[in-house]
């Protein structure tokens, strides 16, 4: 195991995004980089899917930012603990706008997983990120522990007309392999494409 | 030094005329007027964020989304932006269209402006972000306009220099 890492958790981040899966066919998905991006990319690649591979904290600006322009699209941000600790405003940023079309998930296996398996300042309970959420002002927010918490907070957020919050922790594990056949701006070409497609929209190219 | 009401309500309607529909900002004494502007005008969605590089992550979503989109921000958030504008936009192909005050140039006289307004200019040449000065409230709605033009069909950041000149009386 990733040194630092004492949560008390059996929940695997790769079950939860498993069991989330085919509730995120027809949502706008952002994800943050490195092992949750690869365990949602090997579950099936779809357009619909933006993977956010560097840019730490972004990811959750990403779907303010969707989540605003396209009030009829349902936007789901998968965020990290250590992502979300890079950008701590976001919260009171998300707070004061809450879409109510956006579910923010943030797994938190206490660990920078990703590079090197260093313990992040939630690792055995240090800094509480769903308090912080709560505090910053965020309207719905739930803390999971395990799996049947964590399905029914998804179950909950999916059907709310609230902006919702999900910290779910998890265990600091990832995939045993890297690799995606997705170049960046590819990604970003084919969610604006699909995007498009659903919803119509002319860009106006001012000139 | 006070901040020209006439200059920035120029500035806006340059906003306007662009076809910007949505702006990222975070308040800043020279951007006062804009912000006002933003905040009372119905067409316009504003969102204010607590620190800039999170308005680069917004402007991705709105321009995925297909909204013109436009950042209002000081140069000292610039600055602080430089990693999303590096990691994200560059890298994902994102246009972003910069409206930049920029404070601690010619005529400054806070000190704590300076070292911020000299390495301004320095740090866009270094990252390639096509950049241009506005000055002249006559001309700040057509740079205003090719600048999202030019982000748009680049698909780059660029950048316009919101000078002492345009924005004091």
């Amino acid at each position: 195991m990733a040194h630092g890492s004492k949560l008390i958790t059996d929940m695997k981040r790769s079950d939860c995004i498993k069991a989330l899966y085919p509730e995120l066919a027809d949502r706008l998905v952002v994800t943050i980089m490195g092992a949750c991006a690869q365990e949602l990319y090997d579950l099936g690649d779809r357009d619909n899917f933006f993977y956010l591979q560097h840019a730490m904290g972004l990811a959750s600006s990403i779907g303010l930012g969707l989540a605003s322009s396209l009030p009829n699209q349902k936007v789901v941000v998968l965020d990290g603990d250590g992502s979300v600790l890079m950008n701590l405003g976001t919260l009171a940023t998300l707070a004061r706008y809450r879409p109510p079309n956006l579910t923010h998930i943030i797994f938190d296996n206490g660990s920078l997983l990703s590079t090197g398996g260093f313990a992040s300042h939630t690792t055995s309970g240090i800094t509480d990120l769903a308090a912080i959420a709560r505090g910053a002002g965020c309207p719905k927010v739930f803390a999971a522990d395990n799996n049947y918490q964590f399905l029914e907070a998804c179950a909950e957020a999916f059907d709310s007309n609230e902006m919702c919050t999900i910290v779910a922790k998890v265990e600091a594990v990832g995939p045993d392999h890297f690799g995606m056949d997705i170049a960046l701006p590819e990604n970003a070409f084919r969610l604006k494409r699909y995007i498009k497609s659903i919803t119509n929209y002319e860009l106006r190219i001012t000139n | 030094m006070t901040v020209s009401r006439d200059n920035s309500l120029a500035v806006y309607r340059g906003i306007k005329a662009a076809g910007v529909k949505s702006i990222s900002a975070l308040p800043e004494t020279w951007l006062v007027y804009l912000l006002q502007l933003a905040e009372d005008d119905p067409d316009v969605h504003l969102i204010e964020v607590a620190k800039e590089e999170e308005a680069i992550g917004i402007a991705a979503g709105a321009y995925l989304a297909g909204q013109p989109h436009l950042l209002l921000m000081q140069n000292h958030g610039f600055l602080a932006a430089i990693n999303g504008i590096v990691s994200l936009a560059m890298s994902y192909r994102i246009p972003l269209c910069m409206l930049i005050a920029l404070r601690g140039h010619w005529g400054e006289p806070y000190p704590w402006h300076t070292q911020g307004g000299i390495h301004t200019e320095p740090v866009l040449r270094a990252l390639g972000i096509p950049f241009e000065y506005a000055r002249d409230p006559a001309k700040v709605g057509l740079q205003i306009k090719q600048a999202l033009t030019f982000a748009q069909s680049s698909l780059s950041p660029v950048a316009l220099l919101l000078d002492r000149e345009l924005m004091e009386d």
